[in-house]
């Protein structure tokens, strides 16, 4: 087999995650297979080349942080801040995300299976996010930029304070946050739900998803709306 | 002509001074509260209070250009692969490619390099004027991590976790839509033109124990390569420095109250936070206890540092180095006695220029306006910061040799006095002529003690 193509196996009951991560930095193959991550933070954080990550089991802060094309499933759950500022590449995480999943990442694809805590696309700037299950209060605070996509139900907060980025949401939806408003699911709306929902490879009725953005009216300071500061 | 109200007799209010019914006034007419740049501009206790003991009969001074007295410090040596060597302790602080031009962060760059001192980014990412210029290049990780990127945080040679500044401890940056250019904008992810308010929190941390996390990351990202420091504005600064340091922190930064910024309001900038004087025992005490001061965990003190006499007085006090960020900027040519006509215009004047968040500086410095960012020439501008960041380095030598130090970081508190009764409580040092430190009694159970730091 071409060693390049061979899966590496990397048993973290055995070596240290730094010894994982600078191997990513530098690979000698094109796939990992990652084994006892038990908890373990920022598990193949820093991924800067094309390379896939198989993480089993459960792993602890930010994994996959700051990903740069690596395509990382964790078959498991993650904890604070998976993919944070990722900037291209996909994350995958098969079970449950804690908080702040996704916070600042500029681009690439997090798909959840499960569900998002707390601040789930916190300061997006550009990432898209899927959410199979439910996300927590105040996601999607600050968004910048970007597409996020809520199978389920969206906790109070929703978009607080949110830029330009674009949020889906199928279920009920709590207090919206300061300046996030539903807006109309237009066709160049549903194409683009319908691309992410294949992309994330969920099949859902596009027609069941109501879209939120920012009603843009904290773009400047008045003092008449400093309640909403 | 007209005699001036002084000289009719007539009596102006400490209370009701012109500046505060200008301030009154503004708030009536408009609504909206003062956002403005620089630092706080009241008084408060500083280094003009501490005097230093000159060596006479029972201490040898050096000769001064003759006798070394070295300047050199290393920066991040406590679990970076790369620490940072620098020439002389006194570094630019991050000042963000937005609040500045780019001619103005080219020329921060080339004046730091020539001197080999280092830079530091700001809020808004980092720019190639300025990594191209910089030797050695401090990169900082905002709450809004604007612009934050992996490649960019694998070219900076360290990176610095802010958790607050001195002049807004507590509270998140601003950039007015003036000074959001389509460039601003593209490196913020953001509309162009916007009122922009970054966060005062990190989104993907809380506490400190989270943050020993964060750091792990940084480090893991970057292959254990670089000093990571953690700047923190002053507040309670003996627990912050601890918290800071158990996180992991190589190097920990303390902001003072006076620190400069670029928009803040102006009741966040004058009335929260504690000065430079006060924080820097309270972090060297709390490196102390650790066992860190002088040897693993470096301190850098910030906030109104103007003349060498100051950066041998802070290190006196216990820093390892200083920032410089108003002084810098006022090395480049900012509030320039040049375009005083143009500050008047603008309803300020030169010396007294401080709407760094408006875009209009005539000095091209604070400004996202090209033709006024082409007025500065960032070589011209690079040479004057260097001069001045010589003349700083040579008056802390000056200073360090006449106490009889072969280094300026053999500077000790033993070697100062204070003015008045407030800086001497402030910096634990005595009232000059007195064996008196105010508050010199040892406290027993947890918190800051008051008592003396000696550089053991
Ligand atoms: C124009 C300007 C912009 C600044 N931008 C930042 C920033 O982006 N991030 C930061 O941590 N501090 C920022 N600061 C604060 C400086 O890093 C530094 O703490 C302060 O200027 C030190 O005090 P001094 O101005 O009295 O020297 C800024 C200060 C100024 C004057």
């Amino acid at each position: 087999m071409d060693p390049l193509t061979e899966a590496i196996t990397v048993d973290l009951a055995t070596q240290p995650v730094r010894a994982l991560n600078a191997e990513l930095h530098s690979p000698s193959s094109k796939a990992y297979e990652v084994l006892a991550p038990a908890g373990a933070h920022a598990v193949a954080a820093g991924i800067d080349s094309g390379i896939s990550v198989d993480v089993r089991g459960h792993v602890g802060y930010y994994a996959a942080g700051m990903n740069d094309g690596g395509v990382v499933t964790i078959h498991g759950n993650a904890g604070t801040g998976v993919a944070e500022n990722m900037m291209s590449g996909t994350v995958r995480v098969t079970g449950d995300a804690s908080q702040s999943a996704g916070a600042t990442a500029h681009g690439g694809l997090l798909v959840i299976d499960g569900s998002a805590s707390m601040r789930c696309g916190i300061s997006m700037k550009g990432v898209d996010i899927v959410v199979g299950g439910s996300v927590g209060p105040m996601s999607g605070f600050m968004a910048q930029a970007g597409r996020m996509v809520v199978c389920c139900d969206a906790g109070d907060g929703l978009g607080d304070s949110i830029y330009e980025a674009r949020l889906y949401v199928r279920g009920a939806v709590g207090a919206l946050g300061a300046d996030c408003v539903e807006k109309p699911m237009r066709d160049e709306h549903r194409a683009e739900l319908a691309e992410l929902l294949a992309a994330a490879g969920l099949e859902h009725d596009v027609t069941e998803f109501r879209r939120y953005g920012s009603a843009r009216r904290l773009y400047h300071f008045h003092s008449e709306q400093a309640g909403s500061y | 002509m007209t005699p001036s109200p002084a000289e009719r007799g007539l009596r102006e209010s400490a209370t009701f001074d012109r500046a505060t019914i200008a301030g009154i006034r503004h708030a009536a007419a408009t609504g909206v509260y003062d956002i403005r740049g620089w630092g706080a501009k009241r008084a408060v206790p500083h280094f003009d209070d501490l005097l230093f003991l000159g060596a006479s009969m029972s201490r040898y001074p050096l000769e001064g250009y003759r006798e070394r007295c070295d300047t050199d410090v290393v920066l991040g040596s406590r679990n970076a692969k790369y620490p940072l060597h620098l020439d002389t302790p006194v570094t630019i602080a991050g000042m963000s490619f937005g609040a500045l031009s780019g001619q103005a962060k080219e020329a921060l760059g080339r004046g730091a390099s020539e001197v080999g001192t280092s830079t530091t980014t700001g809020d808004g990412g980092m720019t190639a004027e300025e990594r191209g210029q910089s030797k050695t290049l401090v990169y900082q990780y905002l709450p809004s991590r604007y612009g934050m990127n992996p490649t960019d945080l694998r070219k900076a040679d360290a990176i610095e976790v802010v958790l607050g500044q001195g002049a807004k401890p507590g509270g998140g940056g601003m950039l007015l839509g003036q000074k959001i250019s389509d460039r601003v904008a593209g490196m913020r992810t953001l509309p162009a033109g916007i009122d922009q308010r970054s966060a005062c929190r990190h989104p993907d941390w809380t506490g400190p124990d989270d943050l020993a996390i964060k750091i792990l990351e940084l480090r893991e990202i970057t292959d254990w390569e670089k000093p990571v420091y953690v700047k923190v504005g002053a507040t309670r600064t003996y627990y912050d420095v601890k918290l800071a340091v158990a996180a992991g922190a190589d190097v920990v930064v303390v902001d003072g109250m006076q620190g400069g910024t670029a928009a803040t309001q102006d009741v966040f900038i004058e009335h929260v936070g504690i000065p430079t004087l006060a924080a820097i025992p309270q972090a060297v005490q709390a490196l102390q206890e650790l066992g860190l001061h002088r040897h693993g965990v470096q301190l850098i003190a910030s906030g109104g540092i103007r003349t060498g006499a100051d950066v041998a007085k802070a290190m006196a006090l216990g820093a390892d180095a200083v920032a410089i960020g108003t002084a810098a900027l006022i090395a480049l040519g900012d509030n320039s006695p040049e375009y005083a006509a143009e500050y008047e215009a603008l309803g300020s004047a030169a010396g007294f220029y401080d709407d760094f968040q408006d875009g209009r500086d005539p000095a091209g410095i604070t400004t996202q306006d090209p033709e006024l960012a082409a007025r500065l020439d960032p070589v011209r501008a690079g040479k004057q910061l260097a001069n001045y960041l010589r003349v700083l380095t040579m008056e802390a030598q000056t200073i360090a040799r006449a106490c009889g130090k072969s280094h300026v970081r053999h500077l000790e508190p033993e070697d100062l006095v204070a003015l008045t009764i407030e800086a001497a409580a402030m910096a634990r040092v005595p009232l000059a002529g007195t064996e008196w430190i105010p508050g010199n009694t040892k406290r027993s159970g947890a918190g800051p003690s008051t008592g003396r730091n000696t550089h053991a």
